[in-house]
């Protein structure tokens, strides 16, 4: 029998619910190549420091709007590492409007892992090692803005904030919600009208206005960083209601079952059980809402910040990027200035297919 | 039904007076205020803005400031815009048409659009124009308003054009109607209906593709089939009819969307709605008008929900008012 069982023991017990969800997620091809995009999103994120060729503020006076550069292989017929012209301004002598153009005598070689970039502090460990770089002149894989700083870095670091701001601000409005939702529908009676109530208030404020005049709350004062934190509080302010409806009727449903029935008989604490007996089982639906809910963090944020509302310099995130682009003449003359909107999308895009994926892993009833 | 209504109203009113709380507190805890403000111009003594602050009423404590404050709002008297130096009410009506016309006129596109598309792309699954239909969705889906006007403005702008921002040509603004000025406001107005309309037309076609996907495999389909009606009447009057009602009740859903991307979009457009309006009352820290406009856009959204409830009933007939 023992021999019987250790032998047994490395195969996987093909009926356990939790491999049968991977399988099923593992069939579903937009929710795997979501999930590799938003795998790589965050390790950019994690590594913009490194990856990002110049820093997140580091202005170049003499590079204003500049248009990307084109990266080349192929030099006099020939096949040669990558390399990048160097770009001559000039001024228009009636609109002074300035037009860069790439001077075919200065070739820059693009060279990888160089050391002598701007310093950053990954995990407080200073370093100057980047991914790539140009010994001499400038290279701007994205352009720049009106401040001579690098489109592409900007982004880079900025993902880490846009990246952040939905998960976060998930985790938090879960935290309420999950609480507050199982209170309510444990509990019933007056604490479940308040709380109802409260939730309902909330859903009847249009999203976009109430955001906007919340984060006018976040005084002007305040450090980057503090206005990061406060734009996360905002969104979980109004994100809870939405969630804690949601879990209330799980928790009205799963209230009368047999194994909490028990659990109140052998006088457990109603928050022991609310959070150890009710919440456990509601995990995967748990899981399934907080993907589905997380773009809407993610759109949220860089609305408010393109209008100024939001994370403020000098942090940086796509939504704060993109309001460089509001102005008509900018976005006409400037366009690469919209790269960072592609990062808003995929993000957001991926986000939900993985959500979906997730939904229909997890739902045990549908047939494999 | 007029029973239901007047219940819904009685029941909407402790949920207003809440929110009308919620709105008066968030602009409380607004640091500074507009009389604040006013302080930085040299020219303004501290004695002018005590005086403006007694006036109205901006020296008494809290709760009497909430009562006055909701006490006029409820007999439409919506405060003093201290920066344009006139009565709330008048600003916002001024605006109010626009917004609402634009609401409507995008609901209205919004439906003609997505439910034929989705009934097309529920019997072509396949096809190439049900391929497009769902990738425009997913754009639509995953895309910011805003991000969608600064794509259309950069996209005419491009191509030579000029009709961006406003609604109308600036020879047009102040002009009387006429058929040239009204040419003029449509070659203007697709943008905002895009901007504002597409994420609402993706998940409505969404929903109308799934719905269509379950009905067809209903036994009534069948039925209808085996008994020998004609196709387009086993689709018309038999499936299409049974899949729209659910989306009734989404018509309500999607309403907050739609007047926060009205918001966002006349923000980016600059179009003559309360969008931009209450974007500078919030930049400028102009209480009243704030106050007035959210209050405004939850009681829209109410009267919305209602409608919507309404509509359901009226085309459901299993749904009884209750």
């Amino acid at each position: 029998m023992s021999a019987q069982a250790t032998a047994r023991k490395p195969r996987i017990d093909r009926n356990n619910p939790l491999y049968l969800a991977w399988r099923r997620f593992l069939k579903n091809k937009p929710g795997v190549v979501s999930a590799i995009v938003l795998a790589i999103l965050y390790l950019v994120a994690l590594f913009a420091g490194f990856l990002a060729p110049y820093n997140l503020t580091t202005q170049h006076p003499d590079a204003v709007y500049q248009p990307p550069q084109r990266v080349y292989i192929i030099r006099d017929g020939r096949l040669v590492r990558p390399f990048v012209y160097q770009l001559e301004k000039k001024r228009d002598p009636v609109t002074f409007i300035a037009s860069y153009q790439e001077d075919k005598t200065r070739p820059t070689p693009i060279r990888f892992f160089v050391r002598q970039g701007e310093p950053y502090s990954f995990f407080g460990i200073k370093t100057d090692l980047h991914l790539f770089g140009v010994s001499e002149g400038y290279f701007f894989p994205l352009g720049t803005d009106q401040f001579g700083r690098d489109l592409l870095s900007r982004m880079l670091v900025g993902s880490q904030v846009s990246l952040t701001v939905g998960v976060i601000g998930v985790i938090i409005s879960f935290a309420i919600g999950i609480l507050l939702g199982g209170i309510s529908g444990y509990f019933g009676g007056w604490i479940d009208t308040v709380i109802q109530r409260t939730t309902e208030v909330l859903l009847s404020i249009p999203r976009l206005p109430i955001l906007m005049a919340l984060s006018t709350i976040i005084p002007a004062s305040w450090p980057s960083t503090y206005v990061y934190l406060g734009i996360i509080a905002v969104l979980s302010f109004i994100g809870w209601a939405g969630l804690a409806r949601v879990v209330r009727g799980q928790v009205l449903a799963a209230r009368e079952v047999d194994y909490v029935t028990a659990a109140r008989a052998i006088g457990a604490p109603n928050l022991r059980i609310i959070l150890r007996h009710i919440t456990p089982n509601l995990t995967s639906y748990l899981i399934v809402t907080a993907t589905l809910a997380l773009p809407g963090y993610i759109i949220g944020e860089s609305a408010l910040s393109f209008l100024g509302l939001g994370i403020k310099e000098p942090m940086a995130s796509w939504g704060l990027l993109l309001k460089d682009a509001q102005n008509f003449q900018a976005l006409n003359l400037y366009p690469w200035l919209l790269t960072p909107g592609i990062l808003i999308f995929f993000s957001v895009l991926a986000y939900n297919f993985f959500g979906d994926a997730l939904r229909d892993a997890a739902d045990v009833r549908s047939v494999d | 039904m007029w029973n239901f209504v007047f219940r819904r109203f009685l029941v909407a009113i402790p949920t207003l007076l809440l929110i009308s709380v919620l709105i008066f507190g968030v602009i409380q805890l607004q640091p500074g205020g507009f009389l604040e403000n006013m302080l930085d111009d040299p020219r303004v003594s501290r004695e002018t803005v005590e005086t403006i602050r007694k006036q109205y009423g901006l020296d008494q404590p809290v709760w009497v400031q909430y009562l006055s404050w909701l006490g006029g709002f409820v007999r439409g008297d919506f405060g003093y815009s201290f920066l344009n130096n006139r009565p709330v009410a008048g600003l916002i009506w001024e605006r109010l048409g626009w917004t609402v016309f634009l609401a409507l006129l995008t609901i209205l596109v919004t439906w003609v659009v997505a439910i034929p598309l989705g009934i097309y792309t529920a019997l072509r699954r396949h096809g190439l124009g049900a391929t497009v239909a769902n990738l425009i969705g997913y754009f639509g889906l995953a895309t910011p308003d805003f991000l969608v006007a600064l794509l259309l403005i950069f996209a005419v702008l491009s191509s030579g054009g000029t009709n961006v921002g406003g609604l109308f040509s600036p020879q047009y603004i102040d002009a009387p109607w006429s058929w040239e000025k009204f040419k003029d406001m449509l070659a203007h107005l697709w943008i905002p209906l895009i901007v504002i309309g597409l994420d609402g037309t993706a998940s409505i076609m969404r929903q109308m593709r799934a719905n269509m996907l379950d009905v067809l495999t209903q036994d009534y389909i069948r039925t209808a089939r085996s008994k020998g009606l004609a196709e387009r009447v086993v689709l018309w009057k038999h499936a299409v009819r049974n899949a729209i009602n659910p989306l009734i009740s989404i018509a309500g859903l999607t309403l907050p969307n739609l007047i926060s991307s009205t918001i966002i979009a006349s923000i980016v457009l600059n179009l003559p709605t309360i969008g931009p309006f209450l974007y500078q009352s919030l930049l400028d820290k102009d209480q009243y008008v704030v106050m007035a406009l959210l209050m405004l856009s939850a009681v829209l959204l109410m009267i919305g929900n209602l409608l919507a409830d309404l509509a359901l009933a009226w085309a459901d007939p299993r749904i009884r008012y209750e």
